[in-house]
């Protein structure tokens, strides 16, 4: 490589691992087992934003300047999600875990990293067109409290509508889904029943326990920006928080193959990435 | 062995329009059956159809293709297929990882996030190649591996069955080899190979 690019590239990723050791002790954030390549993307953007020449200034402004990590925090974490987002895996979860779900008195629902609310409530409606509802309580958690916050009001732009009807058509929809929201000054407001059957609050994948026992967990597009350990940390909160033969659904193109706890899962819905927990682990 | 093996650890390449005709008929079988890089390719599909890309490529080419997982260690040898839908990185290690941040040029996979991504690992010892396309996606990646110290390639306009990419690629680095595709073709027959 060129001497000189060398030397800034090497200088770049010894700048963004003091940031997130930054980050760790002045927020408690911990990014530090995040995956670097999506790290490095996201923090050229934040660069761009903030009007920063180097990861070191941004990384002044954060300790000096307490609004700074609000905001970063919005480039560090995902924002992109929609509801019934990859239709076949919602069509798969009605057809492959639904009636599983439904020998469980109560249910409890997992999902992890919610962003900005699409997942859970895709869930929510896609429980109530299976007759669950009344019985299932959905945690749905993230680190972003400025995400957590928009999922809880439940307010979409009216633009993503179409996108949504159609997915929700595609999975197996029983209902339409003009039915679950109001149209507004260019808006489009979730029931508020769906609303209540979510909990929605903060946790960490990557600092904080198991606080319940589910049946499903959903976690989808989250473990990309891991690297191993955490992918295998996060995972081992899945498998820990599952009852026996719980379901996990991950991303399309997510895989537990590399992982250590890889051999605790058995597919149930191969192409849909719907795994179960195998008696006994 | 005409001529010697080029001094690559990797390769990337992308294109969109006209691109699946090139590395199904040229590209890919052009790869040494005794590949000894590991191979990336973007190739810009539409999100939400299942891809049948990797079924039609693997019929062409003398090496194991796999559409990429997150993840998935990287063997020399190997062609990666970036997934619809998600970036395609080469993370430290190397290893694969996928990225769902949004469309960069309207593109998800991007080609510029692949190659810049590989730029950073592989530094020199990278070849990157922009294919016949239709947007510019692949420019600002073809000179991060060009400011690498990285081989830079572009499909020549003049031939290119979709002439804007590559010449997107070449306004923004006018010192990357233009060559035509049978040139391209001969190029990667010169990958490192495994002795046997």
């Amino acid at each position: 490589m060129d001497a000189e690019v060398a030397r800034s590239a090497r200088t770049r990723d010894i700048e963004l691992k003091l940031l997130l050791d930054a980050i760790y002790l002045r927020y408690h954030y911990d990014f530090r087992s995040y995956a670097v390549a999506s790290l490095r993307r996201r923090m050229t953007a934040a660069l761009a934003r903030f009007g920063c020449e180097t990861v070191s200034q941004l990384q002044e402004r954060l300790l000096h300047d307490p609004t700074t990590f609000p905001q970063l925090l919005d480039y560090l974490t995902v924002q992109v999600s929609e509801m019934f987002r990859d239709p076949a895996y919602f069509l798969a979860l009605r057809e492959r875990v639904v009636p599983l779900l439904r020998t469980y008195p109560s249910l409890k629902v997992w999902v992890a990293g919610c962003s900005t609310g699409e997942e859970a409530y895709s869930l929510a409606i896609l429980l109530r067109e299976e007759g669950l509802a009344s019985r299932t309580q959905i945690y749905a958690t993230d680190i972003n409290p400025h995400a957590l916050r928009r999922a809880e009001a439940g307010i979409y732009e009216l633009d993503r509508i179409a996108l949504f009807t159609e997915n929700h058509r595609r999975s197996g929809g029983k209902s339409s889904f003009s039915d679950w929201y109001t149209a507004g000054y260019g808006r489009a407001v979730l029931d508020r029943e769906l609303r209540r059957q979510i909990v929605f609050s903060d946790h960490s994948l990557a600092t904080d326990t198991v606080f319940a026992e589910v049946q499903l967990v959903s976690c989808r597009n989250v473990l990309i920006y891991f690297n191993r350990p955490l992918q295998d940390r996060a995972l081992g909160l899945f498998r820990e928080a599952l009852c026996p033969r719980g379901f996990l659904g991950v991303g399309a193109r997510e895989s537990l193959r590399f992982s250590a706890h890889g051999h605790a899962f058995e597919d149930v819905a191969r192409d849909e990435r719907i795994f179960r927990k195998r008696a006994g682990a | 062995m005409s001529e010697r093996a080029l001094a690559v650890d990797a390769v990337v390449i992308g294109g969109s329009a006209g691109v699946v005709q090139v590395l199904l008929h040229e590209l890919l079988p052009a790869l040494p059956a005794a590949l000894a890089a590991p191979v990336f390719i973007v190739v810009h599909v539409p999100r939400d159809r299942p891809t049948l890309l990797p079924q039609l490529f693997r019929e062409r080419s003398a090496v194991p293709l796999l559409e990429a997982e997150d993840k998935m260690p990287i063997k020399p040898g190997c062609v990666y297929l970036a997934p619809p839908d998600y970036h395609l990185l080469v993370d430290d290690g190397p290893q694969l990882a996928l990225s769902a941040d949004e469309p960069i040029q309207f593109s998800r996979p991007s080609i510029d996030a692949l190659f810049e991504s590989a730029a950073d690992w592989y530094g020199e010892r990278l070849l990157g190649i922009v294919l016949t396309g239709a947007s510019s996606d692949g420019a600002q990646g073809l000179r991060a591996v060009r400011d690498a110290g990285g081989m830079a390639v572009v499909e020549d306009p003049d031939t290119a069955a979709t002439p804007y990419m590559p010449s997107a690629a070449r306004a923004l680095v006018p010192d990357a080899t233009v060559l035509s595709r049978e040139r391209i073709a001969a190029l990667l027959a010169r990958l490192p190979v495994s002795k046997p």
